[in-house]
């Protein structure tokens, strides 16, 4: 049933194959697509040559460039601390206020510090390191945990609430939740947070909550509502709220005792590069430089 | 019709091995509903409950009505007008969600829904990619390849119901899938997403597939086999291969959602990529070849250019594509080695792909008068040509110094999308175009017009998706590589996402009207269906055989 026939249009011979009609023409294979094929070929077989590329019993061939992603990495590496100069090395022993008040060093870690932070802290602290609802700002001078030089420094390293051994640590109980308080002291407490920050409030409410606060706040954020850096209690009297300002969200926190957890950066970012970070959000954040003059 | 009655009187044999093999089926789903050690391990006991006594249901029905008597002497085609309908839906499920998820990228905080968990970026993901590619262009290839096959060789689909199983065990499969992802249940694998037990049923539906296939080749009444079974074939063994092994994992338990691979570490991560590369390979590349291999001589009516080239490529393809997979794996913790091969053998790969580009373009040569006047040849052409264009993207990306600006950008998204818009689905259209009148035994397709503006609104579409794509990725990529003058990144991540805005909502653009061409051609398939066009009167030259029986063919030779 096999037969050849020329095609008409293209005076080729067909197999004789035919499949519901459709039949194949006997063209040999397009020279330029086999001579391109031919010429892949050959570079495939070049680079088997100059690169590492096919494995053997107890290794691999390592080709005639002797080239090696890890030798590369490591010489990639070497270029840019060369790139980024004497300051680097001089990050490593240089204290906290040195590298501040050096110009040089400043820039350097200020440079290095911002592309830190960009990559690491801003997602929670925004692009700028102005923070959002839950997560604190860093361009103020209202610090939970302290706002000097090192205590930036051990914050980023420890973390808050990490789970690392040296983290910063405190809770925050769940009044409502928890059942530690009823309903109507919780509200009577959101007045008194209130008028703590010196606004409105119903003054009955406020003086019912009076001995309540002195019970169960005033051990953290102390009697006057100042707060407290060394257990991260948020002083009560400014208008910087962690959590919002209103009343609901004052009445939330008391009932929920919500507490925000901060990863620890030692192991993941390397000492120098925390350094330079905490120096650009020192910087950054003003007010508390003038505090630890 | 004293054998009539003697045929009522034995019961098919296939459909009694379904209905006990759903019973067994249906006591293990009563068991997993009952023990389900998760929430969305029950869901899917419930759903493959009420599958296995729909399919009870409905098979006993049947026979009690002296249904699946075998019309030995008709091809079956009923299976493939099933799949011409599942194809439609689940492209319209899967584009709509491609959609809804560039609306995310665009717009993150308009489309973020966190009440409602399911609807986030990272469940709707795989539903996307897995209804795409799995759901649309399975359902093509399981229709296409049924009714080639079959022409190709002369002969019924093997195995009485056994095509049916398979159609609606694979639709199954999707199912349990994309109601899986949503329900947070992920092996985490890219392409493989779905869980053991999942994969388990596929597997089961993908060897069933494989002995309905090789049946119907077996007792083929062709001398030879047509090159388009030798893809579909390929395709068949090598899913299958892939499938089972990147998939071997131990379940937490008997009844649970979760399990953990065999391999771990960097085998791990090869074994995922080499399926993952290979499920492009041969899925979407030696599959949809086979659908040009068929469709592309059928609809211009002229003879295959080269049957040299042919057996050529398929064999180079086949051989080559395997190795290619490390090239996902660049600058990672894959030996330097392996990279180094994954590299060469993409390169070697790009021109044993473009011989089923040069086989299916010239075999239009005597007929290019069609790519004027007939807007399905053109939609045919133009998939060879955005094929042609990604099989040579592709080798160029997996240089691995190419790469080192191209991995983890939006250019290997465009990249997977001009062969996904513009190669798979334009001539997975191509073949819905054609096989819709030869099927219901319509003359032509409802409007030509409507086939025409599909085609250049999906082609628009499928432009601004990919040269947005270019525009972002190669932005991010440079972005992300960029150092001061001092030795530190000059920005961060979230800098390269904001700096993408303007080209996400173009290819949300682009995406949309992809997705209005293809409801463009659903109305169109429903009006030709329903009728709205005159019946064939005659055996045409393009659609010759299409209600042609077996008996027929073989009484004319």
């Amino acid at each position: 049933m096999s037969h050849r026939e020329k095609d008409e249009h293209s005076g080729i011979d067909t197999t004789g194959h035919e499949w519901d009609g459709i039949k194949e023409l006997d063209n040999p294979l397009p020279r330029w697509w086999l001579y391109i094929w031919y010429a892949c070929i050959a570079v495939a077989v070049v680079m088997w040559v100059l690169l590492p590329a096919w494995p053997t019993l107890n290794g691999y061939t390592h080709g005639v460039l002797h080239q090696s992603d890890r030798v590369q990495v490591a010489r990639d590496m070497a270029d840019l601390k060369a790139r980024r100069g004497a300051e680097g090395a001089m990050l490593t022993n240089a204290s906290l206020e040195q590298i501040e008040q050096d110009p040089k060093l400043q820039t350097y870690a200020m440079a290095a510090g911002q592309a830190i932070f960009g990559d690491n802290c801003a997602p929670c602290h925004g692009a700028g390191g102005a923070g959002g609802k839950g997560y604190a700002n860093l361009r103020d001078d209202v610090w939970l945990w302290g706002g000097s030089l090192s205590d930036i420094q051990q914050t980023i390293t420890y973390g808050v609430r990490s789970g690392h051994p040296q983290a910063r640590l405190s809770q925050m109980p769940a009044f409502g939740r928890d059942a530690l308080l009823k309903p109507d002291e919780v509200n009577d407490l959101t007045e008194y947070v209130v008028a703590l920050s010196h606004r409105k409030a119903d003054r009955a409410a406020v003086y019912r909550a009076a001995p309540l606060y002195a019970q169960q706040c005033a051990v953290c954020h102390g009697p006057a509502g100042l707060g407290s850096q060394a257990v991260g209690a948020p002083n009560l009297t400014d208008a910087d709220w962690l959590y919002g300002s209103d009343r609901q969200s004052i009445h939330d926190q008391i009932w929920n005792g919500r507490g925000g957890v901060m990863p620890a950066w030692t192991g993941r970012l390397d000492p120098d590069q925390i350094k330079a970070v905490a120096v650009y959000v020192h910087v950054n954040s003003g007010g508390a430089a003038a505090k630890t003059q | 019709m004293s054998t009539n009655v003697q045929k009522t009187s034995d019961t098919p044999a296939d459909v009694v091995a379904v209905i006990a093999f759903s019973a067994v089926g249906l006591i293990w789903a009563l068991f997993a509903s009952a023990f389900a050690d998760d929430a969305p391990f029950r869901v899917h006991a419930y759903i493959f409950l009420g599958a296995f006594a729909l399919a009870i249901a409905g098979l006993v029905m049947g026979l009690a009505n002296g249904k699946f008597r075998n019309r030995q002497d008709r091809y079956a085609d009923d299976v493939v007008k099933a799949g011409v309908y599942a194809s439609l839906f689940w492209g319209v499920v899967g584009m709509l969600v491609g959609v809804v998820i560039a609306c995310q990228l665009a717009w993150p905080s308009l489309f973020y829904f966190p009440q409602a968990g399911w609807l986030n970026f990272g469940r709707l993901r795989p539903v996307h990619t897995s209804g795409v590619v799995f759901a649309f262009g399975g359902n093509v290839l399981l229709m296409t390849s049924f009714y080639v096959v079959q022409r190709t060789c002369r002969a019924r689909l093997w195995g009485g119901i056994a095509s049916w199983f398979v159609f609606w065990g694979y639709n199954l499969f999707i199912v349990i899938a994309a109601s899986g992802y949503v329900m947070g249940i992920t092996q985490g694998r890219e392409y493989a997403e779905p869980e053991w037990y999942t994969d388990l049923w596929l597997t089961i539906v993908w060897v069933t597939y494989l002995l309905v296939f090789l049946g119907t080749i077996w007792k083929r009444k062709e001398p030879h086999i047509y090159v388009a079974n030798w893809f579909y074939l390929a395709f068949i063994v090598t899913i299958a291969v892939l499938h089972i092994t990147n998939n071997l994992a131990i379940p937490v338990g008997p009844f649970s959602s979760k399990s953990y691979s065999l391999f771990s570490g960097v085998q791990d991560a090869l074994t995922q990529w080499w399926y993952g590369h290979n499920a492009v390979g041969f899925f979407l590349t030696a599959a949809f070849l086979a659908i040009m291999y068929y469709f592309v001589p059928k609809r211009v009516n002229r003879p295959i250019f080269s049957y040299r080239l042919s057996i050529v490529h398929f064999w180079a393809l086949i051989f080559i594509y395997i190795w290619a997979g490390p090239h996902h794996l660049h600058y990672t913790a894959l030996p330097q080695w392996a990279q180094t091969l994954g590299m060469t053998f993409s390169i070697m790969l790009w021109m044993p792909s473009w011989g089923g580009m040069i086989n299916g373009l010239m075999t239009l040569s005597g007929a290019w008068d069609k790519l004027r006047t007939d807007p399905v040849v053109r939609m045919l052409v133009a998939s060879l040509a955005f094929y042609g264009m990604a099989t040579f993207e592709g080798p160029v990306m997996s240089i691995r110094e190419v790469n080192a600006l191209s991995h983890y950008t939006d250019w290997t998204i465009g990249h997977v999308h001009s062969g996904a818009l513009g190669w798979v689905g334009f001539i997975s259209f191509g073949a819905i175009y054609c096989l819709v009148p030869w099927l219901w035994k319509k003359k032509e397709m409802y409007s030509n017009t409507l086939i025409e503006w599909h085609f250049w609104v999906a082609t628009t579409g499928i432009l601004l998706y990919i040269t947005s794509m270019w525009v972002s990725g190669i932005g991010e990529g440079l972005m992300w590589r960029a150092y001061t003058p001092q030795g530190f990144l000059a920005h961060t991540f979230v800098e390269s996402v904001a700096a993408k805005h303007v080209e996400y909502v173009v290819r949300m653009l682009g995406g949309l009207m992809y997705l209005s061409g293809v409801l463009i051609m659903i109305y169109n398939v429903w009006r030709t269906i329903r009728g709205d066009v005159p019946a064939e009167t005659k055996v045409t030259a393009l659609s010759y055989p299409a209600n042609a029986t077996v008996a027929d063919a073989t009484a004319a030779e």
